[in-house]
């Protein structure tokens, strides 16, 4: 079995929710929208998984809207923002490209970072404070998927409130809802965006949530499912098995934090020991137990993913383009991380299937890798 | 073996792959993403790395990715745009052979444990008469690229396959269609990868540096004619030199970007029966010793060129005399010149053409 350390970019489907949408597979296939028994059916366990997700989420089931993904609910808030209300949207430059390019499709603002790959909230004020930029929609990630920070969103949603309280603060949560309580996110902000299959759903299933005052234009246009929010037949399989992993997983969380916790640390310190000079690119009380970030000097991430690969050990440095070719990290850039350190960098990220096995294997080939391609 | 075939999304190396593994060999297939910016050539293009991805997983073997599009920036396309600044007439491709598949892509390889790395080129690595391994010539003339890689060394030579170097092209085309890859009736790339087909080398350029204008005179320094771009202009050249129609026949003599100036003349002043070779490669040392004594050569100026004899002379400064048995036309400074034995067979050196 490889040692799975890519959970960030997709996470094993869970039991329960390989479970719950075999039926709607198989038996229950009806269109919701239809006007008979079977449609009914389906449309009762829409309803159903709407609830529970709103649950999870802590906002009332009006507000969930499912979508094709996280990277559609990101754009469906930010485009759907501005088309309505004008003007640009605003967010930090360590965003995921899903934020990073609507905004700059807007031509709004792009805002400085910290070291630690936090929004920088001096940035941010200095933009809000300036009247001269028309700001209908302000969005910030709750963690990091590249190298685990967790927003401070408390601040960043007490200076957007005070400057721009008709701004919609959107908050891209796709890394956030195996680490942190979402019901704890949810009331400072006016939207969410989440992707199923990061939490133990499938792919191809996102959540965007929408407070009840705030509006936005509609991304897709058809038959008016979603109360006209977004059009397009329920992937009916798609939400029900993404309401039991999330249900699973908010189950879980308090534990698995804990757990993972303690995984983290030893894979982040096992790896230092071994191989001596790493850089740790955010300390493990700024991140959440997910994702461990380092770089190594003197080393390049491809030459290092192939060893790694090689030994069954599977991770991953930054984004692909299109071509699959492993792009320099915007993150890292942003942060202020020197080149040859971005050259060498490695995200290792766990989740629910991680054993205390795949941590002693990971730091073994790991460290070797790095000292092996040290050694020429 | 274990072998690194980089695969560009073509039927050549495509082939080289499938027959890397007929041959028994341990294949992995790269693409090597090399040109980030603008292109409608087709090469580097996502839909080449598709096609590349999906002849492998038609082979059953691994595709990787490489990203060197910062190598290439530095040792391929930069160079080339400041070739142009001094007037010079580069040859990228042999330059991105050199730094990306022959350097970047084989230090790579050896990084990560291969044995030997594979291209798709219509080149042979043979043993000479005296069993030293070389660059020969591909079965098929009308393909043969020894020229472009003519730059490996004793180190490299014995590291590189060009598994369809025995073959012609029908016959690559013909066993790419027998496997059911994807690629068998695909185009040969012509072009310039990162220079595009609409825009070509003018706008390229046009984007970088700053052209300058500069007069066309004759041999008695009258001015006959003007061009925008002196850095656009090749020996050899004889249209768009703003020359008045009907007039005979003129060629571009030489070009001084530092006047900047352009001189025109007729056909017979662009020939010449020496030139001289800077930044040599031998495929081996002991080649100085053996060309000092005997230095008759064959030399080819052109990818698909006649290769013509001459006497070749090392220099004590590492460059090579080259001295032509009949005169030639002159060979554009910054052209690659490669020297095969006089059977016309084997790579003994190459490098590029001096100004002057």
């Amino acid at each position: 079995m490889p040692v799975y350390l890519d959970h960030a970019a997709s996470t094993p489907m869970r039991e329960v929710a390989i479970e719950a949408m075999r039926p709607f597979l198989d038996t229950t296939y009806a269109n919701p929208a239809g006007a008979h028994r079977f449609a009914r059916r389906a449309r009762k366990a829409v309803d159903e998984a709407r609830d529970e997700i709103a649950q999870a989420i802590g906002c009332d089931p009006g507000e969930v809207i499912f979508t094709g993904g996280g990277t559609e609910a990101d754009n469906a808030t930010i485009l759907g923002a501005t088309r309505m209300h004008g003007g640009v949207a605003v967010c930090s430059a360590a965003e995921h490209h899903a934020v990073l390019h609507c905004v700059e499709h807007t031509r709004g603002p792009i805002v400085g970072t910290t070291a630690t790959g936090s929004i920088d909230l001096e940035h941010l004020e200095r933009v809000l404070r300036d009247r001269s930029i028309d700001i209908s929609v302000v969005s910030v990630m709750a963690v990091n998927n590249e190298v685990g920070t967790i927003t401070p969103m408390r601040k960043v949603a007490a200076l957007v409130r005070e400057h721009r309280p008709n701004a919609i603060l959107h908050c891209d949560a796709v890394q956030a809802a195996c680490w942190l309580d979402l019901r704890e996110v949810s009331p400072l902000v006016d939207s969410i965006a989440l992707s199923a299959h990061k939490f133990g759903g499938p792919k191809g299933v996102g959540v965007m949530t929408l407070s009840g005052g705030k509006r936005v234009e509609p991304l897709i246009l058809g038959g008016g499912q979603e109360r006209d929010r977004r059009s397009g037949t329920h992937n009916v399989p798609g939400i029900v098995a993404a309401a039991a992993a999330l249900r699973a997983t908010d189950a879980e969380r308090a534990s698995e934090v804990a757990r993972l916790g303690v995984l983290s640390r030893q894979l982040e310190q096992g790896i230092v020991e071994k191989v001596g000079e790493a850089t740790v690119t955010v300390p493990a009380d700024q991140r959440v137990p997910g994702v461990i970030h380092m770089c190594f000097s003197g080393v390049e991430s491809e030459a290092l993913l192939f060893l790694l690969d090689e030994a069954d050990v599977c991770a991953s440095a930054a984004s692909a383009c299109a071509s699959g070719a492993m792009s320099p990290s915007h993150v890292l850039a942003a942060m202020g991380v020197s080149n040859s350190l971005i050259r060498g960098a490695l995200r290792m990220s766990i989740g629910h299937t991680t054993t205390q096995d795949d941590i002693d294997r990971a730091i073994d080939v790991v460290s070797s890798a790095v000292l092996r391609l040290r050694a020429r | 073996m274990k072998v690194l075939v980089a695969m560009s999304g073509g039927v050549d190396s495509s082939v080289a792959a499938a027959e890397l593994i007929a041959q028994g060999h341990e294949v992995v297939g790269v693409t090597m993403r090399l040109w980030g910016g603008e292109s409608d050539t087709g090469c580097c293009s996502v839909s080449d790395v598709d096609d590349a991805r999906r002849v492998a997983q038609q082979l059953g073997i691994d595709h990787l990715v490489f990203n060197f599009q910062d190598d290439f920036d530095a040792k391929v396309v930069n160079p080339y745009v400041s070739a142009h600044v001094d007037g010079l007439t580069p040859n990228p491709c042999i330059e991105c052979n050199r730094h990306l598949k022959f350097d970047r892509l084989s230090e790579r390889a050896r990084l990560l444990g291969f044995d030997a790395v594979a291209t798709g080129h219509h080149a042979r690595i043979e043993p000479d008469d005296d069993g030293l391994l070389r660059v020969t010539r591909g079965a098929d003339a009308a393909k043969d690229q020894s020229y472009v890689v003519h730059m490996l060394d004793e180190q490299e030579l014995g590291y590189t396959l060009f598994p369809v170097g025995g073959m012609t092209k029908a016959e690559v085309r013909e066993r790419a269609s027998r496997l059911g890859l994807r690629t068998a009736a695909k185009p040969d790339s012509q072009d310039v990868c990162f220079i595009s087909r609409t825009g070509g080398r003018e706008s390229f350029l046009g984007k970088r540096i700053e052209f300058r204008s500069a007069p066309v005179v004759d041999a008695a320094g009258n001015e006959t004619g003007r061009v925008e771009a002196v850095e656009l202009v090749t020996i050899g050249q004889r249209k768009g030199l703003g020359l008045a129609g009907g007039s005979p026949k003129k060629y571009v003599v030489d070009v001084d970007p530092r006047v900047p100036l352009v001189r025109v003349g007729d056909e017979h002043e662009l020939l010449c029966d020496s030139l001289e070779i800077a930044d040599v490669v031998w495929a081996h040392q002991s080649d100085i010793d053996r060309l000092s004594r005997v230095g008759d050569v064959l030399v080819q100026s052109s990818a698909h060129g006649e290769a013509k004899p001459a006497v070749a002379v090392p220099l004590p400064n590492g460059r090579v005399a080259v001295r032509w048995l009949e005169a030639q036309r002159r060979i554009a400074p910054g052209q690659s010149v490669v020297l095969y034995d006089v059977t016309n067979n084997w790579v003994i050196a190459g490098g590029i053409a001096c100004a002057g």
